[in-house]
């Protein structure tokens, strides 16, 4: 510990080099570190400079506070994790030492040296110029205030999942507005889709559709079904967002939903999306019986009357006469403080491994389709027959891991594909006898219930086959392989290859992220991992929150998970919003550019830069000015004035110059002054 | 730099808070390394980066400038990475034009998933610098000797 009471600089600043335990100071000599900075930073005004095994410990903090308060610190430079881990926490420890919080400044020397380098002497060299950058900076600081935003109470849920729907249950519970947006003319979501749920095999329409029943009646939801948003303008606390409701052809005023429409439609369609293309719907349809809203929706693409002008045979049975063929898509404005994204997943098309002859070899099923095959309310009553529709199987393969942990589709683990395996093997054997190998390469049971669950199908005589599969085929080489699927897989348990004729193949494909998952991230301003999963703000500490204030994520948007995981997720983010609905405003990072209107010349350069459209220009008086409300301080203004006139707090000319030279005040090779 | 030490280059890195800063925060958890040659600023956004900045970092010493920002379409500020981009094509010709060769300013998109893209792009653009030898911008001696002004002094500009 270095102390100079006799500074030479006009601020007065506290070093703080933080080990990490030995996340930093594995690699980076801390001591040195900090004796440096309290003997060489003299001139910029350092009086203080020492280092702790851990500063964002209460000792650490307490260690800044009483250098505030005893040596009359105007300025705290932290060096430890990155700013968005712990920028919060050296601030508040600021704020409490008596300081304005944002006269601390957080550097990074663990993700930006101590674990990304590996040479000491090097990664020593640059922490000391990170530092120096740091301390240079902060001379620049300015004591601000947060921003206080108000919060519109109605929150927007996006999807209507079992994630969406725990949401939209919560905060409707409390007593607050939601607006519920489903794409589909039904909300329901997957889980809707399935027979049973692993592990308790609960029948999943019975623990869904209360579920949904709840958002259909309840007084605080607007279901916006069949309609996506379109546009979000604004930001946290309040957001416009546009909603485009498209025409369902069905005055849902008028109509009873007595169903007696579809059952006149004269066009069958094959159902692609609910039924996975294994049964038919009309061409005015609802999904499923138990569809919430009850209206059903004329599709366009099929309807007999949009396609040759008559028809109409819906319009002439309908006993409320709810049917309007001129209905139009309708634009929808909402105010909402907060938005939950619980748009879910796609299934892994497994068309894609072609070795496994999906599309190709009839008798091959993905796992949605054997959802709705083992469905009581399914295409076949719930029984587990062959694509003929009349033969059962003697013997199913199940093969896991279709299009995950695959380095040629998806590298991730989808979660899900084990305990869906396990779960198909329980249903075919209880409903078939058949013989059922699973092919795995490492069951994954992890979680309440699930691996006495994979116990329970052992016994059952599941077999199981350690390996990956190199092929599906019909083509016969052995006898007892004609007409048969043989799987080509290496046990890699008995370390051979084997052939495996089985009657049918159900791929348990894995989840990715939906086809338009990029679209909907920049429609809502947050980012996408790289396999295309929202990113949450913090991968463990905030798994609900995103990067962008105000948008909030829960289940499979964020990754693949089981629904248990999912409804706990969206009641996370329900509570999440809640908190700042009850707090009634939130405080937002003072970044914001301001006009010197004594030195704005009216050049106008700005004047097209800002996408919040928060530069005005006064033309009586010949300046620009920028409306605080809007702008989000992204700085491209203050980049692009001529005059010097626009200045950006938290990110200022001179405080981004300063940290420049600070940065640069050490020549790494030297490690000594240029 | 001694003589016979191995030249090793400074680059000062422009990062963009929601996407490469992210992406520098997920190389370091990720434990991915690149070489200790850069050193990284924090700014709002790539539509931030005042041409000044560049200038000033190789006025400064840096022997290389390493600008970053979100992918195209993917601006937090819906589309600022494209000023950054119009900003960036006029400064490496000005900088051409004033000896400094092309490749000791690079635009890298990285969104905040791409660590590891990020860490290969730094590694290459210090072996590429590393490559061109150091910058050797003349320098101003500041007042307390080791600061590099920027500022000319009035009597030197008017001679």
């Amino acid at each position: 510990m270095t102390t100079d009471q006799e500074s030479l600089g006009k601020e007065r600043i506290g070093v703080y080099v933080c080990h990490c335990g030995s996340n930093i100071a594995g690699t980076v000599d801390v001591e040195d570190v900090s004796r440096w900075a309290g003997e060489n930073l003299k001139n910029q005004g350092v009086v203080v400079s020492r280092d702790y095994k851990f500063m964002c410990s209460s000792l650490g903090q307490e260690l800044i506070q009483k250098d505030i308060q005893e040596l009359g610190l105007t300025r705290v430079v932290v060096a430890a994790c990155s700013p968005h881990l712990h920028e919060q926490t050296f601030r508040n420890a600021a704020s409490q030492g008596g300081l304005n919080p944002y006269l601390c400044e957080l550097v990074s020397i663990r993700e930006q040296v101590s674990w990304v380098h590996t040479d000491k002497v090097a990664a020593t060299a640059k922490s000391k110029a990170v530092i120096a950058g740091g301390v240079e900076r902060v001379i620049h600081h300015e004591p601000l205030e947060p921003l206080h935003v108000p919060i519109h109470p109605a929150s927007l849920v996006v999807g209507g999942g079992i994630a969406g729907i725990q949401t939209a249950l919560e905060l409707a519970d409390a007593g607050f507005t939601v607006y519920m947006v489903e794409r589909e003319p039904s909300i329901g979501g997957h889980m809707s889709q399935f027979d049973k749920t692993f592990p308790t095999l609960d029948c999943s329409a019975c623990i869904l559709t209360p579920k949904m029943v709840s958002v259909g009646t309840h007084k605080n939801i607007k279901l916006f079904t069949w309609s996506e948003v379109v546009r979000v303008d604004g930001y946290v606390g309040n957001f416009t967002v546009t909603i485009r409701k498209k025409a369902r052809h069905i005055d849902e005023s008028l109509c009873t939903g007595c169903g007696i429409c579809q059952e006149k439609c004269p066009k069958k369609v094959i159902d692609t999306i609910y039924e996975a293309g294994l049964g038919y719907r009309k061409a005015v349809y609802t999904p499923f019986p138990q569809a919430v809203p009850k209206y059903p929706v004329i599709d366009e693409v099929n309807c007999t009357y949009f396609i040759k002008g008559t028809c109409k045979a819906c319009e002439k049975f309908c006993p409320t006469n709810a049917i309007d063929f001129n209905q139009q898509d309708e634009l929808i404005t909402v105010q909402v403080g907060n938005i939950i994204l619980a748009t879910g997943y796609d299934l892994f098309d497994a068309r894609r491994v072609s070795q496994y002859g999906y599309g190709r070899l009839a008798n091959v099923f993905t796992s949605l389709e054997f959802e709705r095959l083992s469905n009581a309310a399914g295409p076949t009553n719930g029984n587990i027959v062959l694509r003929d529709g009349l033969t059962v199987p003697d013997s199913v393969g199940i093969i896991h891991c279709v299009g995950s942990r695959d380095r040629n589709f998806n590298n991730y683990c989808s979660v899900i594909c084990c305990m869906q395996g396990l779960k198909f093997a329980h249903l075919v054997h209880e409903r078939t006898g058949a013989t059922v190998y699973n092919f795995y390469i490492d069951m994954r049971t992890a979680y309440k219930a699930y691996d006495e669950f994979y116990q329970r199908v052992l016994e059952e005589g599941t077999l199981f086959v350690r390996g990956k599969v190199a092929e599906v085929t019909d083509a016969a080489r052995l006898p007892g392989e004609e007409g048969k699927l043989i799987i080509q897989v290496e046990d890699t348990l008995a370390s051979k290859q084997r052939r495996i004729p089985v009657d049918m193949v159900i791929l348990s494909s894995g989840l990715q992220p939906r086809a338009d998952a990029k679209e909907v991230a920049h429609l809502f301003g947050i980012s996408c991992s790289a396999d295309g999963w929202f990113i949450e703000r913090h991968p463990k500490l905030d798994p609900v929150a995103t990067m962008t204030e105000g948008v909030f994520i829960a289940g499979c948007v964020q990754g693949p998970k089981d629904i248990p995981t999912s409804v706990a997720q969206g009641a996370a983010a329900a509570a999440r919003v809640l908190g700042r609905i009850q707090q009634g405003e939130i405080a937002l990072e003072p970044v914001r550019a301001t006009v010197d209107e004594s030195k704005c010349s009216g050049c106008r350069i700005c004047n097209n830069l800002c996408p919040f459209n928060a530069i005005i220009f006064h033309e009586d008086r010949m300046v620009t000015e920028i409306n605080p409300a809007l702008c989000q301080g992204c700085g491209t203004c203050v980049a692009a004035c001529p005059a010097g006139a626009i200045s950006g707090t938290c990110f200022s000319n001179e405080q981004i110059l300063a940290q420049i030279e600070g940065l640069l005040m050490l020549n790494l090779d030297t490690a000594a002054f240029v | 730099m001694s003589e016979n030490q191995p030249f090793e280059p400074v680059i000062i890195g422009f990062t963009c808070n929601w996407c490469s800063y992210r992406a520098a925060d997920l190389a370091g958890t990720a434990r991915i390394k690149y070489p200790p040659n850069i050193r990284l600023v924090r700014l709002m956004c790539s539509g931030r980066l005042d041409p000044t900045f560049v200038m000033k970092a190789l006025a400064n010493g840096a022997d290389g400038v390493l600008i970053t920002g979100c992918h195209p379409g993917e601006c937090h500020y819906l589309e600022q990475n494209y000023k950054a981009l119009r900003r960036y094509y006029l400064l490496r010709r000005t900088l051409a034009q004033m000896g400094v060769e092309p490749g000791r300013i690079k635009l890298v998109w990285a969104s905040a998933a791409e660590g590891v893209k990020l860490a290969e792009e730094i590694t290459k653009m210090v072996e590429e610098v590393r490559s061109l030898g150091p910058l050797n911008w003349p320098r101003w001696e500041g007042e307390n000797g080791h600061k590099a002004g920027m500022e000319l002094k009035a009597e030197e500009v008017a001679v």
